[in-house]
């Protein structure tokens, strides 16, 4: 009976977590109108998320780039088909690698700092004193972060995409003996599109950064702003936002990836 | 005036408050005195709005807090100021801009007008030196009173003060003891004082209040509670209490 009711508590309270979560998304999205008022907040966010998160976010791209082509290359060698190993690096990273690296950097790096700083805040009392003093912590706290986050994932995938399709050329050349001019040809063959400019796994990648940007903030800030009981409750409200970061992360990301080339086509 | 009538509130196992009725009348500073736990702050935050009772009303000048949506309870605590127990400033903003944050995020004035009100209170707290510091580098009475110019600058009817003295030596306690009695004789605000302080209750407050198992036990003037032989009012006002 203890067992059941432990249980029982435990998944109250995983979905007390999420009807939270889902209700400061709602109220985030409300809260955009003001946003013309915390566009210097915005701004300051989504530069400190960008400094933070950029050298790794580029260390471990070009790793994985690197990765993904010499594990593909291996492969392709055998069928005597290296000719193509750009255009797999290349969308492999667009599609997948580099919003799901971004992700987890920026879930790592940023989501957790939000939920401190949030934390910090709740268990110092700053929280109530923002909401005695009628300023809503949801536009004043949260809003700037989702809206950064929101810009900034996007922004830092692009980046650790072409450094990714770099790191893969690196050892293209290197262990493979894939010439640089052929694995770039094939690459931006891959990376362009007659139609949109640019192929649908470039906008997929994209729009999926974007989701896991607002993700991370909104999943960020819920924890901090559930924090109580001083230092411990911060460091567990940090705990539960990477986790649980990582796990939306890899979730969204096969429901998008599901969503754009098996329902929508 | 601010009215409580028989206000019950449980948090988890604990019932806090059970059947609490307080009147604070205006212009009045009321002191709220009672053991750690007992259901101070948790008296204030019904006042404010950030905790509802579970049963009993809750009246700010006759308007049921409990019954207010977010727009009437905006309304209301633009007219009331809280100074929290560590000033509760926020830590990326100088003291001038978290004094002036309330009237940034509320008033139509322009940013000089914001800036110059906020160093008038600023100067009324003793604290223009330290405008431009960050909350991490000033000491605690800084904060404190810095919290306190943040609850005065929008010019409210009310102060909630919760334990304004705590953790201070006793010069500075001594300076914010005064500061409480000149923001009610000077500016007329009215005060709801939550201390365990022995020097506050009596230098600040007009009338005592000690909270006793969720409801007022024993109140009083300050010359009546001193005076008191319950064993309530030697705990906290006697000869032995700070």
């Amino acid at each position: 009976m203890r067992v059941l009711t432990r249980i029982g508590g435990g998944l109250r309270e995983r979905l007390d977590g999420a009807g939270q979560v889902v209700d400061l998304l709602l109220r985030t999205l409300a809260a955009l109108g003001r946003l013309p008022r915390r566009v210097r907040f915005t701004l300051d966010m989504a530069y400190n998320a960008g400094v933070r998160a950029l050298p790794v976010t580029m260390v471990v791209a070009a790793f994985a780039g690197a990765i993904l082509a010499l594990q593909t290359g291996i492969e392709l060698r055998r069928f005597g088909d290296t000719a193509v190993l750009g255009t797999i690096t290349a969308l492999s990273m667009c599609r997948e690698m580099g919003p799901f690296i971004t992700g987890v950097i920026l879930a790592a790096t940023v989501g957790s700092s939000m939920a401190a700083e949030l934390g910090t805040m709740k268990v110092s009392d700053e929280v109530a004193a923002l909401e005695v003093m009628s300023v809503d912590p949801v536009d004043y706290l949260v809003l700037p972060r989702v809206v950064a986050l929101a810009i900034m994932c996007p922004l830092l995938t692009a980046l650790s995409d072409l450094v990714g399709i770099l790191g893969g050329s690196i050892v293209a050349e290197q262990n493979l003996d894939v010439s640089p001019t052929l694995y770039w040809q094939s690459a931006r063959e891959a990376l362009t599109s007659s139609a949109m400019l640019l192929p649908k796994e470039v906008y997929v990648g994209l729009f999926k950064s974007f989701v896991f940007g607002i993700a991370i903030a909104i999943l960020g800030c819920a924890s901090g702003l559930r924090a109580s009981g001083g230092a411990l409750g911060v460091g567990l409200a940090v705990q539960a936002a990477v986790r649980n970061s990582v796990i939306l992360i890899i979730v969204l990301g096969f429901i998008i990836t599901w969503f754009f080339y098996f329902l929508a086509g | 005036m601010i009215e409580l009538r028989g206000v019950h509130k449980q948090l988890g196992d604990r019932q806090i408050l059970a059947g609490l009725d307080l009147a604070v009348p205006k212009g009045m500073n009321y002191v709220l005195m009672g053991p750690s736990g007992s259901g101070k702050s948790v008296t204030l935050r019904h006042i404010i709005g950030i905790l509802r009772p579970d049963a009993g009303t809750v009246l700010v000048d006759g308007q049921n807090v409990a019954a207010m949506d977010r727009t009437q309870l905006m309304a209301l605590r633009k007219r009331m100021g809280y100074l929290f127990q560590n000033g509760a400033l926020i830590n990326w903003l100088s003291v001038v801009e978290n004094v002036s944050l309330p009237l940034r995020e509320h008033s139509r004035l322009s940013r000089h007008e914001v800036h110059d009100r906020a160093m008038a209170v600023l100067k009324t707290v003793g604290l223009e030196q330290a405008a431009d510091q960050f909350p991490p580098s000033i000491s605690g009475g800084m904060k404190l009173r810095a919290g306190l110019a943040r609850a005065l600058v929008t010019q409210p009817e009310y102060v909630l003060y919760d334990e304004p003295n705590a953790g201070l030596d006793p010069i500075i306690s001594r300076q914010i003891h005064e500061l409480i009695v000149e923001v009610r004789d000077r500016l007329g605000v009215t005060g709801l004082i939550v201390t365990h302080s022995r020097a506050c209750a009596t230098h600040c407050g007009d009338r005592i209040g000690i909270l006793d198992q969720g409801r007022i036990g024993i109140e009083g003037t300050v010359a009546e509670m001193t005076a008191q032989d319950h064993p309530l009012a030697k705990a906290f006002l006697g000869g032995g209490a700070d």
